[in-house]
């Protein structure tokens, strides 16, 4: 028996539970990365500096935005398409394929063709713009109060489709006898829509914001490749600060605890999330051990 | 009444195919800038942005399939992938065996400890990685992408493939075992394709995420030997950063294979994907089944396909093609452990 378990145990405790701990050890020190183990003991110095960072808190601000703009346009959009993607009327199977077509895409390649879309140098951006009787030349990237709604433009164009499938397939999980029930009874459409569809989609919906902000937490490829963070911090997120300090910087210290900080932040909204908003959806839950028996 | 319908329903679809092609247009324009810019030159990417290329040219392309590099970059891409998905998925299917059908001391326990692995996030642990890596001279090999990739992948995997191998009826292994196999037999020939649906899916979850992998091959690979298809294409960007044709070609000829095999395999991606990213978060009661609902076009447990789970089939007597001996078996064998039946599988069986 142990054969059949030892590789997986040796390969998730080497390259998951040591790195990790790893992090959290490496966090309590000031360290340049160099030399065997950190020496430079310095306590909870490296998360007092975190607090007063302004391109830490400025992250966090900027998950903060991004996901108050998923849920107020991006989810409600894949919600419509979805619902619009429910009935029946000719070619709905080639856009529901299509529309899945972004997400299937590498993130990196991704950020590249928009990097040439958005380009500075009368990019196709500017070229539509332009088509369009406008002035051609907007700083998309370059813009500091402009290229955080660009890149959430993107993530828009990316994820939108991720999100339809799920909704797409917790409608059609609704019993149609429901509504053939209701409109017995006279219901309109909208009743129908608010007193049916809504509620019963409650489930979906929260797990989108849910996956909408764990995804935003941990954001790094589009963002990295498409503007490394920048102008000036404007377009930054955890996980790119992260990098810049450990990995530009040397900051290997400093880095760890902001690396420990995403953890705890992704945790701690998970935790809280499946307490007060998924716990009327979830058997189990993150940190039960037995798939749900609980 | 019947012409009011008629024409109310024309103008719900008109309703519909304007929404429908305004989120087209959405979707599609990107990918068609990348496909037909790679077809003109850098001056009609000026002057005729938006039109069609004219003349086309096709040098582009051609320059980009005649690159070593891009072919060496695919074929380090497509190696990583199957490898990582090859250790990832076996190595989570011995544990997940055993998690699923053995009772011993400290297993949920053990079960806890993978199933945390969800609650990390890559780029938590991508720096401590890094200098582990660095202190085993795994630097610029495929191995320090593999490994990490597939160590990340477990817990994932494992949560899957345990709650699908406890679907499978205790008889088959009683089975096995009367005629003689042991427990690596049972495994090998017996679990293992009667589990080729949930395979599927994994698989799927694994090639697609490593795939998809930056951040680690950006910090492993730093020589060009190794490198993957997504740092050759921002390293292609750079280096030819005013031929924007030249790019757009390699974007396309970069996104190609994720289209073809999409392509090919729509149905796996989509439910593999979608029920990857909400297992994730252990929903599995809700969206899962959601998910799996209509989209599925095909059922599961098809005749013929000799998978003999019953997925998500309540009746005992339809689903299973039993082996041998079932006139002695007492119905409350049927599940171990007890309880009530908790989880549904409801993964694509196609």
């Amino acid at each position: 028996m142990a054969a059949f378990i030892a590789p997986a145990l040796i390969l998730f405790l080497l390259f998951v539970i040591v790195p990790v701990l790893f992090a959290a050890y490496t966090s309590f020190f000031d360290w340049n990365g160099l030399g065997g183990i950190p020496t430079d003991f310095v306590g909870l110095e490296n998360f007092q500096a975190l607090i007063a960072d302004e391109v830490f808190l400025g992250d966090l601000w900027r998950i903060g935005l991004i996901t108050m703009l998923s849920v107020a346009v991006q989810l409600p959009m894949a919600f419509g398409l979805a619902m619009l993607l429910h009935q029946r009327f000719p070619g709905r199977t080639a856009f529901r394929l299509l529309f899945f077509v972004p997400y299937i895409l590498t993130e990196a390649v991704t950020a590249v063709l928009f990097g040439l879309i958005f380009s500075p140098r009368r990019g196709f951006a500017d070229a539509v713009l332009a088509g369009l009787g406008f002035d051609g030349r907007v700083g998309w990237l370059s813009d500091r109060g402009l290229v955080l709604f660009v890149i959430f433009g993107i993530l828009t164009w990316k994820f939108f489709g991720f999100h339809m499938i799920l909704y797409l397939a917790g409608r059609q999980n609704i019993p149609e006898e429901l509504y053939e029930a209701a409109r017995v009874d006279g219901a309109t459409s909208k009743q129908l829509f608010r007193h049916i569809t809504l509620p019963l989609m409650g489930p979906t919906i929260r797990i989108t914001v849910f996956l909408s902000v764990i995804g935003t937490v941990q954001l790094f490829d589009l963002v990295y490749v498409l503007t490394k963070g920048g102008p000036y911090h404007a377009s930054e997120t955890l996980a790119i600060t992260m990098y810049d300090q450990g990995f530009v910087r040397n900051q290997i210290g400093y880095a760890s605890a902001l690396s420990i900080a995403m953890f705890l932040i992704s945790l701690l909204f998970a935790l809280i999330y499946q307490r007060y908003v998924l716990s009327r959806d979830l058997q189990g839950s993150l940190t039960s051990t037995d798939g749900g028996r609980s | 009444m019947s012409v009011d319908t008629g024409r109310a329903r024309l103008l719900r679809n008109t309703g519909f195919y304007i929404a429908a092609f305004l989120a087209t247009g959405f979707v599609a324009t990107p990918i068609l800038f990348a496909l037909l810019g790679g077809f003109k030159d850098n001056q009609q990417l000026r002057e005729n942005a938006l039109g069609l290329p004219n003349p086309w040219h096709v040098e582009h392309y051609v320059d980009v399939l005649a690159n070593a590099t891009f072919w060496r970059q695919l074929g380090n891409s497509v190696f990583i992938a199957l490898a990582t998905t090859f250790i990832v998925v076996a190595a989570a299917a011995a544990v997940a065996y055993v998690f699923a059908r053995f009772q011993f001391k400290g297993r949920e326990g053990l079960f806890t400890l993978f199933a945390a692995g969800m609650m990390f996030p890559f780029a938590v642990a991508v720096l401590p990685l890094f200098i582990i890596l660095r202190t085993f001279e795994m630097l610029n090999s495929p191995l320090g992408v593999i490994l990490p990739q597939a160590a990340f992948g477990l817990p994932l995997t494992i949560i899957i493939l345990r709650s699908f191998f406890r679907q499978i009826p205790g008889e088959v292994e009683e089975a096995a075992t009367i005629d003689g196999a042991g427990p690596w037999r049972f495994f090998i020939q017996i679990l293992l394709p009667m589990s080729r649906p949930v395979i599927a899916t994994v698989s799927v979850l694994a090639l697609v995420g490593s795939w998809n992998s930056y951040l680690l091959p950006l910090v492993v690979l730093s020589k060009p030997t190794w490198q993957t298809l997504p740092l050759g294409v921002t390293q292609f960007q750079g280096e030819y950063s005013t031929e924007t044709a030249k790019v757009l070609a390699f974007v396309m000829l970069a996104m190609l294979p994720a289209l073809i095999f999409y392509a090919f395999a729509e149905r796996h991606l989509i439910s593999g994907l979608t029920s990857g990213g909400t297992k994730g978060l252990a929903v599995r009661r809700q969206t899962g089944p959601e998910v799996m609902g209509r989209l599925r076009a095909c059922r599961p447990s098809r005749p013929g396909t000799g998978s003999p789970v019953g997925l998500p089939r309540r009746e005992p007597s339809s689903g299973p093609r039993r082996p041998k001996r079932h006139a002695t078996q007492t119905p409350h064998r049927t599940r171990r452990g007890g309880g009530p039946r908790r989880e549904r599988v409801h993964f694509a069986t196609c």
